[in-house]
């Protein structure tokens, strides 16, 4: 598989919340609004990265046996280092994010990723490929978190687009889960090959 | 490449061992190069939360360092952060908490002027529902500026429960936020709390 495949596939073709169905829990939860799922997405690509990187630099050391556990204190390490750099050096996005860093270590996709690709492949490519997804999964959140915050508070990275309060149940879980059908059936419909 | 290591249970053991040694131990120097910077971080929001509770007051006298803590009930204290212009004591911003919030416990900073009106208030740390709970921040929605020159010794107690800082639905004069009636009453309770230790000052 080319470099540029590895990365771009992340986008649309394998992307982890339109069509894997991965790592919904940060999905419904962290996209209220689009800052929120663009900081959520940016975070996770950078653990996603950095992960994918040491799971494949130890991939042969590792018994299979006890592969998932290893993978997940190194995740769970990464995380940790993220979340104590932010609240020191960055703690006006602490303020808004730290209430969701601590989700990434059971983020599905992370450990996903470190299974199904970093695993199997060598260190640069695992890294291109958590790139990829990283970044397809802010994007979705992104686009999650826009319309959330369009239909439910009238506004867009927390500019006011129209009057008024909007539809709540946008903010809502249950808003959450119907932009997410929505967005779903639209992504299969676009990149359905014929 | 080389070649896989075997599942055996002395490796096993070994690996698994050697990865967390090497992450405790990656954390240990994360945490102790991020400790200061974080206590920092920390500090610079409280004393901004205390300059933006309480009415300008002279740097000379410093309300950190003049901190001191009032009971409530045993075991349940809150820090008071005096501050003094001209020589008198000007303003106490209190650090108030409550446990009743939807996401459970957060934490508030209340300032009070001398006569016992809130000057202003502020919120330090929260983890209250995301675009709902949320709105009580300043930068979020405007709705915790009713808090500001609360004349809370002037509040008429309606149902006489000795509680005066209440939202409407608990016939008080709060008007609640939408859909987050938790968190409103949760904010309440903080700015009652705080009160209670501001009366304790003044015996």
């Amino acid at each position: 598989m080319s470099k540029l495949k590895i990365f771009t596939k992340g986008f649309f073709a394998e992307n982890a919340v339109f069509v894997m169905l991965l790592g919904l829990c940060p999905t419904l939860g962290t996209t209220t609004s689009a800052l929120n799922g663009l900081g959520m997405g940016l975070a996770t690509t950078f653990v996603l990265v950095m992960s994918n990187v040491a799971v494949s630099l130890v991939k042969n050391l590792i018994p299979d046996k006890v592969r998932i556990p290893a993978f997940i204190v190194i995740i769970a390490t990464f995380v940790t280092i993220v979340e104590l750099s932010m609240q020191a050096y960055l703690p006006d996005l602490y303020a808004v994010l730290g209430l969701f860093i601590p989700l990434i270590v059971v983020n599905c996709i992370i450990l996903g990723r470190a299974e199904a690709f970093a695993s199997k492949n060598n260190a640069l490519d695992s890294a291109i490929d958590g790139l990829g997804m990283g970044l397809g999964f802010a994007m979705a959140l992104t686009m999650l978190g826009s319309i959330r915050e369009i239909l439910g508070s009238g506004s867009i990275f927390n500019m006011k687009i129209y009057q008024g309060d909007g539809a709540l149940v946008f903010v809502l879980a249950p808003g959450a889960f119907i932009v997410l059908g929505y967005l779903i059936a639209l992504v299969t419909k676009l990149t359905k090959k014929a | 490449m080389a070649s896989k290591t075997k599942s055996t249970f002395v490796n096993m053991v070994v690996v698994l061992f050697v990865i967390s040694a090497l992450a405790s131990t990656a954390l240990a120097f994360v945490y102790q190069a991020t400790k200061e910077p974080i206590a920092k971080a920390k500090l610079e929001i409280k004393k901004k939360a205390i300059a933006q509770v309480v009415p300008e007051f002279d740097t000379s006298y410093n309300p950190i360092e003049n901190m001191f803590k009032i009971a409530l009930a045993e075991g349940d204290s809150l820090e008071c952060y005096p501050t003094k212009k001209g020589g008198d004591f000007s303003g106490y911003a209190i650090k108030a908490n409550t446990n009743k919030g939807f996401a459970g416990e957060f934490w508030i900073m209340v300032g009070f002027t001398p006569d016992g009106k809130i000057y202003n208030t502020a919120v330090l740390e929260h983890h209250e529902t995301p675009g709902l709970g949320d709105k009580m921040q300043k930068s979020k929605s405007n709705w915790s500026e009713q808090f500001t020159n609360l004349d809370v010794p002037n509040i008429k107690d309606i149902d006489g429960d000795g509680i005066l800082i209440e939202v409407k639905k608990d016939q008080g004069t709060v008007d609640a936020i939408t859909a987050a009636t938790i968190s409103s009453r949760a904010f309440c309770d903080a700015c009652e709390r705080a009160y209670t230790a501001f009366k304790k000052i003044k015996k």
